[in-house]
């Protein structure tokens, strides 16, 4: 295996690993409130076919953007009400919104465009384009640093950009602000807060707007940067491995980014390679796809440590019994 | 065009009356729904054709899960329906359970060939022909020597499009060098357009130049992804090369539509036993338009001509992955 072509599994790993990353820190924000998020599939699908679906209509890949966004907003508003206002069961109402984004997606895509369930094609203008870092070309012959740097770093889609971004910044707000440590205490303790006069209920809003907020970015980067529209069930599962590498990363910032980047890098080698030949021991790529999963497994089993969930997810707040 | 047209009012004309006299044909869609852009979506084509041409009606039913499959054929039987149609390999088992009930009635299965009904007209695509046939072609437009083939959920059918494909390949270039890569092992990988980037990339980053997608929605991925890198690509099932004219080089047609219309113009008296269309029966081939003129070399038209016409006279065989579960060409 050459350089180049380590290069070429990292950049596919990036690829890979971004909306990972963006759902699995959008689930970070709503369970370290304590409100359980299996809707996050749901609302990157949706996303994912709004933000296609207006891109396609108005040629404006930022419109379509701000759609995807105000769409995963929604269904977090219909999971915030159900499971917080309502104090309905959280995996329930997350189950519903995976169902209702499902179908919902195809019927509205097949009323408006009449293609079988998609959008049509996005053309330039309608997706976000590689953003390439200046002196890109004239840097890649040199050694070692000139592919990472061109081929690796450079070359992505803004929002991929943003997405890495994104986590120094969650661990920003959750360790250094008063909002995020109100955050993390209302997902572990939510009589204290209130106790101290903070309001339970407004906190967890905010940690599920956020949360639609990640999602919708995260399904608008499926659909119109890593593609060029909408698909029926585009998002493929990957809703449910950002769970398992929340899991993994113990509900924490920057170990979600690395586990995230262990399931990208899982997959992208995979893809690559198939099936791989240790030394006449044949690993079928089969393994490679359901390695997550295993891991998540082995997680929570406790043989790396242990996942303690926050102590309040799950259970709605009620004030006085 | 005359006699065409006359040949044409004289079958519409005769179904008209058969229909006046007969039960509605049926026709069960499977999961992917009506329109899928590719299987379903070409049943329903040569469906709506018949009842444009004919001005006869047909009873359909998308299903939604694994447990209406027959419940939709008892229902469409007992109505009367005849024939009743049904897509995919899914049907088989119950189509089995079923047909005997109600030996009046006709079933027709696309995509079935191995019952033992005498009541059920089962149909088989040589999908491995019209692969070959590709094949050819994407070895004839490949600069680097290596084409790639990308399948959806590994199952034997998908493997038999990728075998044939390879031969292909081969017969034109004995040299060329196939990357062969499936999408997953679940039904998800019919739906994963983001995997089918990944998995174009990374053939792209091998060497490949033209890339056979085979893939449900997934192949929506590769196609883009190919048009976005500059390489061609080749769509499947439907014709495809207008979704990136100018990018795609060819599409595998897989004429279903043409399954479905000729059974509902025979009506209830639709000839049972099991059918293979192949290249010569038109039930599989290449798509050539205006979309893709510019892409096929004479040479290459005069190529797939010749291997078309070999083919079906018997001089070249393609080997079916079916045979024995194995492929001479590439190993997936």
């Amino acid at each position: 295996m050459d350089f180049l072509t380590i290069i070429q599994v990292l950049d596919s790993t990036v690829r890979l690993a971004t909306p990972l990353l963006l759902a699995c820190l959008a689930g970070l924000y709503s369970e370290r409130a304590g409100i359980f998020d299996i809707g996050l599939e749901g609302k990157m699908l949706m996303a994912a076919f709004f933000s296609a679906a207006v891109a396609a209509v108005s040629g404006s890949v930022w419109l379509g953007l701000l759609a995807g966004i105000a769409s995963s907003l929604v269904l977090s508003g219909l999971h915030g009400l159900a499971s917080i206002t309502f104090r309905g069961n959280q995996l329930i109402s997350g189950v519903a919104i995976n169902f209702l984004a499902a179908g919902m997606t195809v019927l509205i895509a097949q009323d408006w465009f009449k293609q079988g369930g998609r959008t049509p094609s996005l053309f330039a203008g309608g997706r976000f384009e590689p953003i390439n870092f200046p002196f890109a070309e004239a840097l890649s012959g040199v050694p070692i640093l000139g592919p990472i740097y061109s081929e690796l770093l450079s070359g992505h889609s803004i929002l991929v950009y943003l997405a890495f971004l994104a986590v120094p910044g969650t661990w920003w707000v959750l360790y250094r602000t008063r909002f995020g440590l109100r955050l993390r205490a209302v997902g572990e303790n939510p009589a204290a807060v209130d106790t101290a006069g903070v309001s339970v209920v407004g906190l967890r809003y905010a940690a599920v707007a956020i949360c639609g907020v990640l999602c919708g970015i995260a399904g608008a980067y499926l659909a119109t940067a890593l593609q060029a529209g909408f698909v029926k069930d585009m998002t493929a599962g990957r809703g449910f491995i950002a769970l398992a590498a929340l899991i993994f990363a113990k509900w924490r910032p920057w170990q979600a980014m690395w586990a995230c980047l262990l399931f990208g890098l899982l997959q992208a080698i995979a893809l690559r390679f198939q099936n791989i030949d240790l030394g006449g021991v044949v690993i079928p790529v089969q393994v490679m796809d359901a390695l997550p999963y295993i891991l998540t497994v082995v997680i929570l089993a406790g043989f790396v440590g242990k996942a303690i969930p926050p102590r309040a997810g799950g259970e709605p707040y009620v004030k006085e019994r | 065009m005359t006699l065409m047209k006359s040949l044409m009012g004289a079958a519409a004309s005769l179904a008209l009356t058969a229909g006046a006299a007969l039960a509605e044909p049926a026709l069960i869609f499977d999961l992917g729904g009506k329109f899928d852009k590719s299987f379903n979506e070409a049943a329903h084509n040569g469906a709506s054709r018949w009842a444009e041409e004919t001005g006869g009606k047909y009873r359909e039913i998308e299903l939604q899960s694994e447990a209406q499959r027959e419940q939709a054929l008892r229902r469409f039987a007992e109505a009367g329906s005849n024939p009743v149609i049904t897509m995919g390999f899914a049907m088989a088992d119950p189509l089995s359970a079923v047909a005997a009930d109600y030996p009046d009635t006709k079933f027709v299965a696309v995509d079935v060939t191995w019952l033992d009904a005498p009541n059920v007209r089962q149909i088989g695509f040589a999908e491995h022909e019209g692969s070959y046939l590709v094949g050819m072609m994407a070895a004839m437009a490949s600069k680097s020597g290596t084409v790639g083939f990308i399948g959806g959920m590994d199952i034997p059918l998908i493997r038999h499009f990728g075998c044939g494909y390879a031969q292909g390949a081969k017969a034109v270039n004995p040299d060329v060098n196939i990357v062969a890569n499936m999408t997953g092992t679940t039904p998800s990988a019919w739906n994963d357009p983001v995997k089918g980037s990944e998995l174009t990339k990374a053939q792209i980053a091998q060497g490949a130049d033209v890339i056979y997608a085979a893939a449900g929605g997934t192949g929506v991925g590769v196609l883009q992804t190919a048009a976005d890198e500059g390489i061609l690509s080749i769509g499947v099932d439907s014709n495809q090369n207008h979704l990136h004219p100018g990018k795609v080089l060819t599409s595998m047609l897989k004429r279903v539509d043409v399954a479905v219309y000729d059974a509902m113009k025979a009506g209830a008296d639709v000839e049972t036993g099991v059918f293979t269309m192949g290249l010569a029966e038109e039930g599989v081939g290449v798509a050539m338009d205006d979309n893709n003129a510019s892409l096929v070399s004479d040479d290459m038209k005069g190529a797939v001509e010749t291997a078309r016409q070999d083919i079906i006279d018997g001089k070249t065989t393609v080997v079916s992955y079916y045979e024995n579960d194995s492929c001479p060409a590439v190993s997936f």
